[in-house]
C-alpha cells in the first residue's frame, strides 16, 4: 500500500526534549511546601508485627507524620494493572494492604515517615520501634507447597495463588501412541526490569479536596481506580497525572507507590509529599520477573511431527499475587498459534513465597515458557539427529489457524519467511561448516529460537482505547490518547497514523504526551504490546471522523460531495482531477468562525477492540564460548520479526535493540540472589546485579518480514515485547552447538558454565591442587 | 542527601595535614566514588569529611630525576591511562586504570582513593604490586615511603597512621623499565564491575628467558598479593608454554581464595591459574618473548 507517512522513519516526537533534558519527569516537578516520605521495611522474611511505637519518631523535629498499619484503612486491594472486571470472578487477587502488620518478605513495608527532608525522614525511621514475632518462611515454590508449610495468606491452601490451566485433545492418548517421547526440565531465574527512572510519585490534596497523584506509571487510569480503592475513596476524588517516564517494562503496569504516597499526603494534612524509591528499594519492593521451573513432556512421530505436549510450570510469585495468577496462564497460550500440537495439557501453578513480589515484565511470562520450549525442541532435535530448524518448520501451524480456546485467528503468518531470512542473514550453513572440528579453548556455535506473541489481551481482558482529536485554526490537530508513551514511541506512531489519515505532515499533529485522568480519554495504558494495535485502531477511528467532518465543511464550500474529495498535504483536493479546491486551513477557519455554521471539528471516540493478531519472529545467534573461564560471548545476532506493517522502522529497530538486550541479560548475567537461609536479598543494586552494560551488548541486528494483518491499523501487529522472547533460548542452543553441553537453567553465568563444563569433562582437573 | 556534619576543603597540602592532625576522625574524601556510596548506604553517618580536591598539584604525573614515575594520589584514572608517561613507560597501569568502572567513574575516581579504600578488588592495586611500587605517605610531622605490600592490612584496611595522607605512588625505574606487562580483569561485565579476579603480570625477557617476572593478584586473598614462588621459579628459565603453565600453578601458592555468593573458592582458584597463564603469556609477548603453545 502506498503510504506517505506510515512506514517512514518519522523522528520520535520527544527526541529533542529528551536529549536536551527539557522533558519533565515526575521528579522534575515541585510543589510548594513539599515533604518527603520514606518507608520502614521488615528485616524478616516472614513475621507478625506485635508492637509499633512511633512516639520517638513523631517527636523528632521535622517529622510531620508517621504512618503505621493502624492509621490506614483495612482494605485489601489488588495491585495488578488490569482493566476492572464487572465479573467478581474475574478480578485480580486482593491481598495487599498499604502498610502491613504481617511482613511477608524482607523489605515488606511496615511503617512510613513524612518529614521536611530526606535525612530527617531517614533518621525518624530508626526511631520507630517495632517488635516482630518471627514466623517460619519459605523461599521456593516446592517448599511453599509442601505439607505443613507456613501460609503467607489466609484462604490460600498450599500457598497456591492459582493453578488454572488449559487442555485440549487427549494428551495421554498421544503419549500412548507416540513413536518417541521426550522429557526435559528447564528453569529461569528471578530478574528485574531495571528501568532507568526509579519508582516515583508525589501526591497532594488540591483546593477542591481531591487527591492528586503525579506518578511514573504506565497505567494512569488504573492507578486512579486502585488508589481510590485502597484508600476507600470515591474514584472521581482521585486524579492521576503521568508525565514523561523513564521506562517501565511492566514494573509500572502495577500500582506500587501511589496508594502509600497518597496516604502520606493525607496524613500530612494534604501537603505535597514525594516518595521516590532508591534503586535498592526498587529491587526489593517493586516487582520482578517470575522465576519458573518447567517440566515438558512431548510426544512425537518418528519423523519429528509434534503430537502432544504436557507442560507443567511452577511459578514463584513471591509474597503477593500482583499479576502472578494471570501471567502463568497468559504465557502458556502463546506457543499454540506457532506449533501445531494435536493435544496440549498446560498445568501451571503459581505459588506464594517469602520473596519480593513478581509481576508483569516485558513478555509477561512468555520468555520463560519459550526458553523451556525452544530449548526442549533443540534437545529433541539433537536426540533425533534432526536439524533443529527443520524440526520447527515441520511443525508450524498454517495461516488461517484458529486457536481452539481463545478462538483468535491467525490472519498473517510470516514465521516461515523469518526463519528463512534469519538463516540466510547469519550464513547458517557456511558457519556450520567453519565451526566443524573446533579445538582450543574458544569454541563457536550457532543457535536459533522462534516465538509467537499476541497484540493485546483479547479475549481475556477488555481492550478499550480512547482517542480525541481537536482541529486547530491552522488545520493542525491536537491528539490526546489515554495510552501512555513510556519510551516505546507510541506517541510518534499515533501521530503518524493521524497524519497519514488526515493528509497532514507529522509536525501538524500535536500529541499531548501527558496523561491526566481528568482530561485524558479513557484507556487502560501501556502493556501487552497493545498500543499500536489497540490504541492505533481508536486513533485511526478518530482521525477518520475528523476527515469526514473536514470533507463535509469542504463540501459546503465547494459544492462537491465529500466522497469526491480527499485531503492531501494540507489541501482539499478534487480526487478525480487532482485539483486543489481549498486548503485545510480554510476549512478549519470556517469550522471556528463561520457566522452561521461554525462548529469546531473534533472527534472524541473510543474503540473496544475485540480481535487479536499474532506476531512472530526468530532469533539467530552465534556465540563464542571460552571453555576455560565459562564466559559466553555473543558474536553475531539477528532478530527477525513479523509484526505486520512496520509503522516506523527506526522505532521498531529501537524496540528490538532494547528487547534483545533484556533477553541477553537474562540469558547470560542477570539474576536476583537471596540468602537461602534468611531470604535477604544479596544483590539489590546495579553493581552486584549484573545488568549488561553497553560494552557487554553485542551489535544487535533487526530485520523485519512485513506481512499485512487485516485486524491491525494499516496492517500492523504488536512488537514491544516480542524481541525479548527468543534470544535467551537461541543463546542457550548456540552454547550447546558450540560445546555439546545442554544447559537447563539461565543465566549462563560464567561460574555455572565452568562447573558444568568440568562436569562434562571439557576441562581437565587442575593438575596441582592448591596447598 | 548525605548525612555530613562538616566538610573541610583545604587549599594546600600543609593545611590538609594540619587539619587532619588536629582531627584524625575526619574521613578523607578524594573522588568520592567509594565514600559517598558508603554514606548513601547509611554507614559513616554524621561524618566530617576532609576533601583533597582543592589542593593543587596532587594529581600530577611526572618522572623524577632518577627515573621514578610519580603518580599523584589525586590523579583520576582517566588522566592516568591517557597520560603520555604512563602510555610510554607503564602501559600496564593504563590498562588497569581503564578497566575501572565507566567513563564517569574514571573521570572522578582517583588512584589514591582506590588504594586507601583498601578493597582487594582495586584494579590499580594488583598492578602496582606487580610494578613494585612505593607509596609516599605524609603527616604534619613528616613523610615515609613504604612498599605497596606493606600497605594492605586486611579487607578494607590499610596501614595509614592517624592524620596520615597518601600523597603519591612511586614506580621506580627498575619496576617498569624494559618490562612487558598485562593486566586481566575478570568480571561478569566488561564495564562498571568489580573484579572476580585481577591478574597483573610484568616481565623482562632476554633471549627468550625470564630475567624477571612479577605477578600481582587481586581478589585471590583478603589483600592483593604477589606470587613470589612463581616469580622465583621463572627467573632465568626459558619461556615455554610448559614453563608458563608451571608459573600459573605456582601462582596459586599465595592465594587464599574464599567462597562467597559472588564466586566460589574453586572457581577463583581455577581462574587464578587460567588467567595467570594468559596474563604471563601476553606480558612475555609484549616484553619481546614468545611462548608459542
Amino acid at each position: 500500500m502506498d503510504h506517505k507517512i506510515v512506514g517512514k522513519n518519522t523522528q520520535r516526537l520527544d527526541a529533542v526534549a529528551k536529549v536536551t533534558g527539557r522533558a519533565m519527569y515526575t521528579d522534575d516537578f515541585f510543589e510548594r511546601d513539599m515533604l518527603v516520605g520514606k518507608v520502614l521495611r521488615s528485616p524478616h522474611a516472614h513475621a507478625r508485627v506485635t508492637r509499633i511505637d512511633a512516639s520517638k519518631a513523631k517527636a523528632l523535629p521535622g517529622v510531620v507524620a508517621v504512618l503505621t498499619p493502624a492509621d490506614l484503612p483495612k482494605i485489601k486491594f489488588a495491585t495488578a494493572g488490569h482493566p476492572w472486571s464487572l465479573d467478581p470472578g474475574h478480578r485480580d487477587v486482593e491481598d495487599r494492604l498499604i502498610l502491613t502488620d504481617k511482613a511477608r518478605f524482607v523489605g515488606d513495608a511496615i511503617a512510613a515517615v513524612v518529614a521536611e527532608d530526606l535525612l530527617t525522614a531517614e533518621k525518624a525511621l530508626h526511631l520507630i520501634e517495632v517488635e516482630y514475632e518471627v514466623l517460619p518462611h519459605v523461599l521456593t515454590a516446592e517448599d511453599a507447597m509442601a505439607e505443613g508449610a507456613p501460609l503467607l495468606h489466609e484462604n490460600r491452601p498450599g500457598n497456591i495463588v492459582s493453578s488454572f490451566g488449559v487442555q485440549f485433545g487427549d494428551v495421554e492418548a498421544e503419549f500412548q501412541n507416540a513413536d518417541v517421547i521426550f522429557e526435559g526440565d528447564y528453569e529461569t531465574s528471578i530478574v528485574q526490569h531495571c528501568h532507568i527512572e526509579s519508582m516515583s510519585a508525589y501526591a497532594f490534596v488540591d483546593s477542591d479536596g481531591r487527591v492528586v497523584v503525579n506518578s511514573s506509571t504506565q497505567i494512569p487510569h488504573i492507578v486512579r481506580r486502585i488508589v481510590a480503592q485502597a484508600l476507600g475513596l470515591s474514584w472521581g476524588r482521585v486524579k492521576v497525572i503521568k508525565p514523561y517516564i523513564g521506562g517501565g517494562f511492566g514494573n509500572k503496569q502495577d500500582v506500587v507507590v501511589e496508594p502509600l504516597t497518597a496516604a502520606m499526603s493525607l496524613a500530612a494534612g494534604g501537603r505535597p509529599v514525594r516518595y521516590c524509591m532508591t534503586r535498592e528499594e526498587v529491587f526489593i519492593d517493586t516487582r520482578t520477573r517470575h522465576g519458573m521451573k518447567l517440566h515438558l513432556k512431548t510426544a512425537l512421530s518418528r519423523e519429528g511431527k509434534l503430537q502432544g505436549i504436557h507442560m507443567q510450570v511452577l511459578s514463584n510469585t513471591g509474597a503477593y499475587a500482583s499479576h502472578g495468577h494471570s501471567i502463568a496462564m497468559s504465557a502458556g497460550g502463546k506457543f499454540r498459534p506457532l506449533y501445531d500440537f494435536r493435544a496440549i495439557k498446560y498445568e501451571p501453578k503459581t505459588v506464594y513465597t517469602n520473596l519480593p513480589v513478581a509481576g508483569a515484565m516485558r513478555g509477561y511470562g512468555t520468555p520463560q515458557i519459550f526458553f523451556a520450549l525452544e530449548s526442549h525442541l533443540d534437545d529433541i532435535a539433537r536426540k533425533l539427529e534432526m536439524d533443529p530448524i527443520e524440526l520447527r518448520r515441520k511443525n508450524l501451524i498454517k495461516l488461517g489457524h484458529q486457536d481452539p480456546l481463545t478462538k483468535n485467528v491467525v490472519r498473517s503468518f510470516g514465521i516461515p519467511e523469518c526463519i528463512a531470512k534469519g538463516k540466510e542473514l547469519i550464513h547458517w550453513e557456511e558457519k556450520k561448516k567453519v565451526h566443524q572440528g573446533q579445538t582450543g579453548h574458544l569454541r563457536r556455535g550457532l543457535g536459533m529460537a522462534c516465538f509467537a506473541y499476541a497484540s493485546g489481551t483479547h479475549p481475556v481482558a477488555l481492550e478499550l482505547a480512547g482517542a480525541r482529536i481537536v482541529m486547530n485554526q491552522d488545520g493542525s490537530v491536537t491528539l490526546q490518547v489515554g495510552a501512555t508513551e513510556i519510551g516505546q514511541g507510541s506517541d510518534t506512531v499515533f501521530a503518524q497514523i493521524t497524519a497519514e489519515t488526515l493528509g497532514l505532515p507529522v509536525d501538524m499533529v500535536h500529541v499531548v504526551t501527558t496523561q491526566d485522568t481528568d482530561i485524558t480519554p479513557f484507556d487502560s495504558g501501556a502493556y501487552a504490546s497493545r498500543q499500536t494495535f489497540v490504541t492505533g485502531i481508536a486513533v485511526r477511528k478518530a482521525a477518520l471522523e475528523v476527515r469526514a467532518k473536514v470533507l463535509e465543511v469542504a463540501a459546503r464550500r465547494t459544492g462537491l460531495a465529500p466522497a469526491e474529495m480527499d485531503i492531501r498535504d494540507r489541501m482539499i483536493v478534487e480526487t478525480s482531477l487532482g485539483r486543489t479546491v481549498c486548503s485545510l486551513g480554510d476549512v478549519a477557519m470556517d469550522s471556528f468562525y463561520d457566522r452561521l455554521l461554525a462548529a469546531p471539528i473534533t472527534s472524541d471516540t473510543s474503540a473496544n477492540v475485540r480481535i487479536n493478531a499474532m506476531s512472530y519472529g526468530a532469533t539467530f545467534v552465534e556465540v563464542e564460548v571460552d571453555i576455560q573461564t565459562g564466559r559466553v560471548e555473543v558474536t553475531e545476532l539477528w532478530n527477525i520479526h513479523d509484526s505486520g506493517t512496520i509503522i516506523n522502522p527506526k522505532l521498531a529497530e529501537g524496540q528490538v535493540h532494547g528487547g534483545v538486550s533484556m533477553s541477553l541479560g537474562a540469558a547470560l548475567l542477570e539474576q536476583m540472589l537471596f540468602d537461602s537461609v534468611t531470604g535477604k536479598p544479596l544483590n539489590p543494586n546495579l553493581l552486584d546485579y549484573k545488568l549488561p552494560t553497553v560494552l557487554d551488548t553485542p551489535k544487535i541486528n533487526a530485520a523485519f518480514v512485513e506481512t499485512f494483518d487485516a485486524a491491525g491499523t494499516f496492517g500492523s501487529k504488536s512488537l514491544g515485547e516480542c524481541p525479548t522472547i527468543s534470544p535467551a533460548p537461541a543463546v542457550r542452543n548456540a552454547v550447546m552447538d558450540a560445546t555439546g553441553v545442554a544447559f537447563h537453567k539461565i543465566p549462563l553465568y560464567p561460574q555455572v558454565v565452568f562447573e558444568k563444563f568440568r562436569e562434562a569433562g571439557l576441562l581437565a582437573e587442575r593438575s596441582v591442587q592448591h596447598v | 542527601m548525605f548525612d555530613i556534619c562538616e566538610l573541610c576543603e583545604p587549599e594546600t597540602l600543609a593545611e590538609a595535614k594540619a587539619i587532619y592532625a588536629a582531627n584524625p576522625e575526619l574521613k578523607v574524601i578524594a573522588g568520592g566514588t567509594d565514600v559517598l556510596i558508603r554514606m548513601q548506604h547509611g554507614s559513616l553517618a554524621g561524618a566530617g569529611l576532609l576533601s583533597l580536591r582543592n589542593i593543587p598539584h596532587l594529581d600530577e604525573i611526572e618522572m623524577l630525576a632518577d627515573g621514578t614515575i610519580s603518580v599523584g594520589a589525586m590523579a583520576p584514572f582517566t588522566r592516568i591511562f591517557e597520560h603520555e608517561l604512563i602510555r610510554k613507560h607503564v602501559p600496564v597501569l593504563g590498562e588497569a586504570s581503564v578497566s575501572m568502572g565507566g567513563p564517569q567513574v574514571r573521570n572522578i575516581a582517583t588512584i589514591g582513593g582506590n588504594l586507601c579504600n583498601g578493597a582487594v578488588s582495586a584494579d590499580s592495586a594488583s598492578t602496582l604490586f606487580a610494578l613494585d611500587a612505593l607509596l609516599k605517605l605524609e603527616t604534619a610531622e613528616g613523610e615515609r615511603i613504604i612498599p605497596m605490600r606493606d600497605f594492605y592490612a586486611g579487607p578494607g584496611k590499610v596501614n595509614l597512621l592517624p592524620g596520615e595522607l597518601l600523597v603519591a605512588i612511586l614506580i621506580p625505574r627498575e619496576g617498569y623499565e624494559g618490562m612487558g606487562g598485562h593486566y586481566i580483569k575478570f568480571a561478569p561485565r566488561k564495564a562498571m564491575d568489580i573484579a572476580t579476579l585481577g591478574v597483573a603480570a610484568v616481565c623482562k625477557i632476554r633471549e627468550n628467558r625470564f630475567v624477571e617476572l612479577r605477578i600481582g593478584l587481586g581478589v585471590a586473598a583478603p589483600v592483593p598479593v604477589r606470587c613470589f614462588e612463581a616469580e622465583d621459579y621463572a627467573k632465568g628459565r626459558e619461556v615455554t608454554w610448559e614453563c608458563v603453565q608451571e608459573i600459573a600453578r605456582l601462582a596459586l601458592k599465595p592465594a587464599k581464595a574464599r567462597s562467597s555468593w559472588r564466586a566460589s573458592k574453586d572457581y577463583r582458584e581455577h581462574l587464578i591459574e587460567v588467567l595467570t597463564q594468559r596474563a604471563v603469556a601476553e606480558a612475555v609477548k609484549r616484553g619481546g618473548g614468545c611462548c608459542a603453545d
